[in-house]
């Protein structure tokens, strides 16, 4: 086990930035999760790590210490690859030895590991198989297997799940929280799947076009997004983000946008500008049924969840999406009234929070 | 249905066309082989043979074919051995390169390869001189691996581009060097395309004629084809040794061919189906 230090990590492909002066810190035992759409970099980063790509710029620092100089295989890091990589001409034992092997370690001792880590895994039954004799998930496990059985310094998973079935993924991804607090590693997990990140994540690091947008727990982040491309990539549906000025009534500040005011709380006194975003969750703002101080709005589409109900509505020009509890019920072209709760606003100026 | 009927007949008549037109001279040679003097010297010739080993028996003690034999697969070994080695590695190496500058290596190697083997032979011979290498095992095997591995390079590479580089990097994580890698991950994956370059190289080298009567002017080393060649003297020509040697020659490729068969094929139609 140890930490992980990323600093000022830059790295160009042609005429392409896959990373600008990336910085970030992993302690002991983190789970760190790299999120973002694809094409941010993530995996770039994930690969440089390992060794297996050279950063043009900046340093990597394992147990601070720098780690640029070494090859994949004097890091001490184990891989787990989205399409798996296991050796197709080996049995599932192999595949489990392969890298003990290649480290030199006594032949008992690597036998001894492959059972320990195949029964943790569930995995014992496997160990004769070739990998083209197994399913999605039994090839998801050797390849955590794989990892495991080398207890590295630091484990690299670069989107392990996003080749099984949905209903597979959840509970590999209830495994995997398992296995995290059995063995305590430290861990940086590549997705671009935000449940996988905010379920798993100690830490997560929102990336987009080869630079970190935000690095903070996962309910900081859904909570005080600290810029619109995070308030709207985190959060499923996403955040109501709407443009407009602010007007500095006597003590009062308001909003107004195309189709609607609204008064806002907690902003700081030395802030000059005038033209601002402001957003909100579904989920912060309410139907009720007593038209008194609420906006109208007209019902456009529903979609149906199941636990729950969101409503895609028009204000004015304006659209925007509202939680509902399952056991309401809406028709599309009904007016319905909304509040918003003033607390629950999200305010950002040319991009970032305030 | 007839159309299909004759469809289907029609197919099976160019193959045994296809099959007979090959296989008759082959044919031919391999009854003479067993034939004795009055039978190949019959007129009107005739198929029938009578399996005598008269000529095989004369073949090998008399014109002493045992060390042609043990020329060619010293000569024929040692090209596929060299030919595949450097192959693997140039063709591991072009497999890894950005698509375009492998490409433009690949045809560079591939033009080479077309070269007419009579436009090479005198500086290969002068070549050859220079370094004293006439008549000697290296002479050979050094135009040899020459012309073979533009081939093997190909078939390499195409070979190594299919395998995921994934797999590679899970290697190099686990502790392998690139040439670690190489060998114990990429090399087994590519066993088809392996045997495939090695069989196509060694049936080159085995049967190879013009250069190996250029180089080798000392029967010590002549290999098979040219010493079958140099079978016939001034007034005769000894049709049942050289058909004896011939079909000595020429099995155990057939039997490697054979043996090997159902990886060849995977081999030649490597990367028309993934798997």
């Amino acid at each position: 086990m140890a930490s992980l230090g990323i600093k000022r990590i830059s790295k160009r492909f042609g005429d392409v930035v896959a990373l600008s002066k990336v910085d970030l810190d992993i302690n002991e035992g983190e789970f760190c999760v790299l999120l973002g759409p694809s094409g941010c970099g993530k995996s770039t980063l994930l690969q440089i790590v390992a060794g297996l790509i050279t950063q043009d710029e900046g340093s990597v620092l394992v147990n601070n210490k720098p780690v640029d100089h070494l090859s994949p295989r004097d890091r001490d890091v184990a891989m787990v690859f989205q399409n798996y990589a296991l050796y197709p001409h080996m049995t599932v034992a192999q595949n489990l030895g392969f890298g003990l092997r290649m480290h030199g370690i006594h032949k008992d001792m690597i036998l001894k590991r492959i059972t320990e880590t195949a029964s943790l895994l569930g995995i014992e039954n496997l160990l004769k198989r070739k990998p083209k004799e197994l399913s999605g998930g039994q090839r998801q496990r050797v390849a955590m297997g794989r990892a495991l059985v080398r207890r590295p310094k630091l484990f690299l998973l670069d989107e392990p799940l996003s080749n099984l079935d949905a209903r597979l993924r959840i509970n590999v991804r209830l495994e995997l929280m398992r296995l995290h607090q059995q063995i305590q590693g430290t861990i940086l997990y590549v997705t671009h799947d935000q449940i996988e990140a905010m379920t798993l994540g100690d830490k997560v690091v929102v990336m987009r076009e080869g630079r970190i947008h935000q690095t903070d727990t996962p309910g900081t982040i859904y909570d005080y997004p600290s810029d619109t491309f995070v308030a709207s990539f985190i959060g499923s549906p996403a955040m109501n983000l709407f443009k407009g000025n602010l007007i500095r009534a006597k003590k009062k500040l308001i909003f107004q946008s195309m189709d609607f005011s609204l008064n806002l709380q907690d902003i700081p006194p030395n802030f000059k500008d005038n033209t601002v975003e402001v957003g909100i969750r579904p989920e912060d703002i309410e139907v009720i049924h007593k038209p008194k101080n609420a906006f109208r709005a007209v019902v456009e589409m529903i979609s149906n969840v199941g636990s729950e109900k969101y409503i895609h509505a028009h204000l004015g020009s304006t659209m925007l999406t509202v939680r509902a509890t399952k056991e309401e019920t809406f028709k599309p072209g009904e007016t319905i009234h909304l509040v918003i709760n003033p607390r629950k606003l999200h305010i950002f100026c040319k991009g970032k929070r305030i | 249905m007839m159309k299909k009927l004759v469809k289907k007949l029609l197919f099976v008549a160019g193959i045994l066309l296809a099959a007979g037109f090959s296989l008759t001279p082959f044919l031919w040679f391999v009854l003479s082989a067993f034939k004795n003097q009055a039978q190949i010297t019959a007129i009107p010739p005739q198929w029938l043979s009578s399996f005598s080993m008269d000529s095989f028996y004369s073949a090998v003690a008399r014109y002493g074919i045992i060390h042609y034999l043990l020329n060619s697969a010293i000569v024929a070994g040692s090209a596929t051995m060299v030919t595949i080695s450097l192959g693997t590695l140039a063709g591991y190496a072009l497999a890894r390169l950005p698509r375009q500058w492998g490409q433009i290596i690949l045809m560079g190697i591939l033009a080479c390869a077309m070269f007419p083997q009579i436009s090479i032979a005198g500086p290969i011979w002068r070549f050859l001189r220079f370094m004293g290498w006439l008549n000697t095992y290296q002479g050979l095997v050094l135009p040899y691996v020459a012309l073979t591995l533009p081939l093997a390079v190909w078939i390499l590479a195409l070979f190594f581009r299919e395998i995921p580089e994934e797999l590679e990097a899970s290697a190099l994580v686990d502790g392998c060097t690139r040439l670690g890698s190489l060998m114990r991950v990429i090399l087994p994956l590519s066993a088809p395309g392996l045997f495939t370059a090695a069989i196509l190289t060694f049936i080159y080298a085995w049967n190879e004629f013009f250069l190996a009567l250029l180089i080798m002017t000392d029967p010590a080393r002549q290999t098979m084809p040219v010493g079958i060649a140099l079978f016939q003297g001034e007034h005769t020509i000894p049709w049942g040794e050289i058909a004896a040697a011939s079909f000595i020659t020429t099995a155990p490729l057939i039997l490697m061919v054979l043996l090997f068969q159902r990886r060849i094929v995977t081999g030649l139609s490597a990367g028309a189906i993934k798997g």
